[in-house]
């Protein structure tokens, strides 16, 4: 449990190292597992890699920055297209999809986060689902770029470096996740802890203060958006590849609102919680909707108010905050 | 950056709709140390507020060196040079000592953390707390020690010791005493504690319904009893 200390561990570029290389193998780990354990399903597991980078990435901006948003899965579900339709046009190596998920996430960030960012709650967060429905409008309109209500359907990316092909039982597909997963997720913790993240954070606490050091506020929210949609797009690019279909869902207002509730379940302002938050979120949906496919919402409802009344900082921080705690206690003997 | 002059002309202030300071016009050198007295809610906060840029301004230029920062909102005023340790000594809640002083940097070394440590002890055995589990004098300690990183020009202390336990009072006048008398960076103190705040200034200003009402220095104002009683209502014990 040493690795999800680490947004409150001392911060020496040792520490720091030791960190992330714990963290790397804590990734590689869990996916190996999951490749053995689970050979069946890799196709589920693939899903929730991809939603996992969606509530990654929300992280970043609720989590650390304090923006309340319900319009996130336009930036994951742009990504997705602009993936698919790269793909379609012939670019299948799927490292430049992933590119592409990338930059079309950023844009879509961009736009979303001047808006946004601009106004400060209730305002915010009807903005945010404004943005969230423009999208997803325009998703359903534009049918030639988009495949309408149908999806965009018979994307086939071609080999990973041009040797391993995706097969069917999702092999290839799962690996690759894992290690962009993998990737992605160090990368970011990296980034968690530097002045501009620590300065997000410091805007989120208080952002009269923040100003009061000569932090200008706005432009470091619109930056931080940027981030965020290169982390959502880069979900959706990978989810495209993997399902070979876009549909109207990945921008829909239900995926923002999931993506939210994964967030708050699993902890907001830390990467693990986020990641955390989605695994345990889509583990509870998959067999809990499968034993009961007619009352699991009420069971997810009931979930989430068990959590949010005995964890209101979500599961990982109250597990890390009482871990921290029984340390010190034990120190202090 | 070295300390810079700071001047105030003809300020104009306040509010909204409603104006609280009139007509405030004062300099204080570079590296001078001023101390702004007056009752309670006369207008020494909003003072410093409007400084920084967080009230509504009606008149006047404010003036740090020869750079009129007037216009500038609350953040630019802050990268101009000012320093502001406000009253209610915020800090950043969810981050720990150690990150709240990286936040102050302004982009600069992480080993400069060292020079406020070792000005602040107590902070540097608490660098991994969290800001909420500070005591108040340990809040300020960090509020202040946060606000010196930034190398500011023109340090505005509201109230720094309200609230606070006198052997605390005492650790941190000396150090705000010290750091004014280096003349690394110009002072403007807010202070009820009326002996404490003559011992650390040259200039004194006292405020009334938002307008100066007598100006000059600490000696002449401590020799004179009867103006303190008039002009604060209460004598120097």
């Amino acid at each position: 449990m040493a690795t999800l200390s680490v947004t409150s561990a001392p911060q020496s570029a040792a520490a720091g190292l030791r960190n992330d290389l714990i963290a790397a193998a804590v990734i590689a780990v869990v996916g190996a597992i999951g490749y053995f354990v689970f050979p069946d399903d890799l196709a589920f597991l693939i899903r929730v890699i991809g939603l996992a980078f969606l509530v990654i990435s929300l992280d970043l901006v609720t989590g650390y920055c304090g923006v309340a948003t319900l319009g996130h899965a336009a930036l994951f579900g742009v990504g997705a297209y602009a993936a698919g339709n790269v793909c379609l046009a012939g670019v299948t190596d799927p490292i430049l999809m992933l590119l592409t998920g990338v930059i079309a996430g950023t844009a879509t960030g961009l736009m979303s986060g001047l808006l946004v960012t601009r106004f400060r709650g209730l305002p915010q967060l009807v903005l945010s689902i404004a943005f969230g429905q423009l999208v997803a409008a325009l998703a359903n309109k534009l049918s030639s770029i988009t495949g309408g209500s149908d999806g965009l359907a018979g994307i086939a990316p071609g080999p990973v470096f041009g040797v391993f092909n995706f097969d069917m039982f999702g092999r290839t597909g799962y690996i690759f996740s894992v290690i962009v997963l993998l990737v992605t997720m160090v990368t970011l913790l990296r980034f968690s802890r530097s002045p501009f993240a620590l300065m997000c954070r410091a805007i989120k606490d208080d952002t009269l203060r923040a100003r009061m050091i000569g932090v200008a506020v706005y432009p470091r929210l619109v930056v931080m958006y940027c981030v965020a949609g290169a982390v959502a797009g880069l979900g959706g690019a990978l989810t495209a590849i993997n399902t070979g279909v876009v549909g109207l869902d990945s921008v829909g207002f239900e995926r923002s609102a999931e993506a939210l509730i994964m967030l708050i379940l699993g902890g907001a302002g830390n990467l693990w919680g986020a990641l955390i938050g989605a695994i345990l979120f889509e583990l509870f949906h998959h067999y809990v909707s499968a034993a009961s496919p007619f009352h699991w919402m009420i069971l997810i409802g009931l979930l989430l108010i068990v959590v949010v009344l005995f964890f209101p900082k979500g599961l990982v921080n109250e597990v890390t905050r009482r871990i921290g705690d029984l340390r010190q206690r034990r120190a202090a003997r | 950056m070295p300390a810079a002059r700071l001047e105030v002309e003809r300020l104009a202030a306040g509010y909204g709709s409603v104006g609280i300071l009139s007509d405030i016009s004062f300099a204080v050198p570079a590296g001078g140390r001023l101390t702004l007295l007056g009752r309670n809610g006369v207008g020494k906060t909003t003072l410093l507020a409007t400084l920084m840029g967080l009230t509504t301004h009606k008149g006047g230029t404010v003036r740090i060196g020869d750079r009129d920062v007037t216009g500038l909102k609350t953040f630019a005023r802050a990268a101009a040079g000012f320093g502001y340790v406000p009253q209610t000594r915020d800090i950043f809640r969810s981050l720990t000592v150690e990150e709240n002083l990286f936040t102050g940097l302004k982009g600069r070394p992480r080993t400069e953390l060292d020079e406020v440590y070792a000005m602040f002890p107590r902070l540097a055995e608490r660098r991994n707390h969290g800001g909420m589990q500070l005591s108040g004098g340990e809040q300020q300690m960090l509020s202040l020690a946060r606000t010196l990183l930034g190398k500011p020009q023109v340090l505005l202390l509201d109230e720094p010791l309200e609230g606070l336990a006198p052997v605390i009072c005492d650790q941190l006048m000396e150090t705000i005493v010290k750091l004014a008398r280096s003349g690394e960076m110009t002072v403007v103190l807010v202070e009820q504690q009326i002996e404490r705040a003559l011992d650390f200034a040259a200039d004194v200003m006292v405020i009334e319904r938002g307008r100066i009402v007598w100006s000059g220095q600490a000696p002449q104002l401590r020799a004179d009893r009867e103006l303190v009683d008039t002009l604060l209502g209460v004598g120097i014990g």
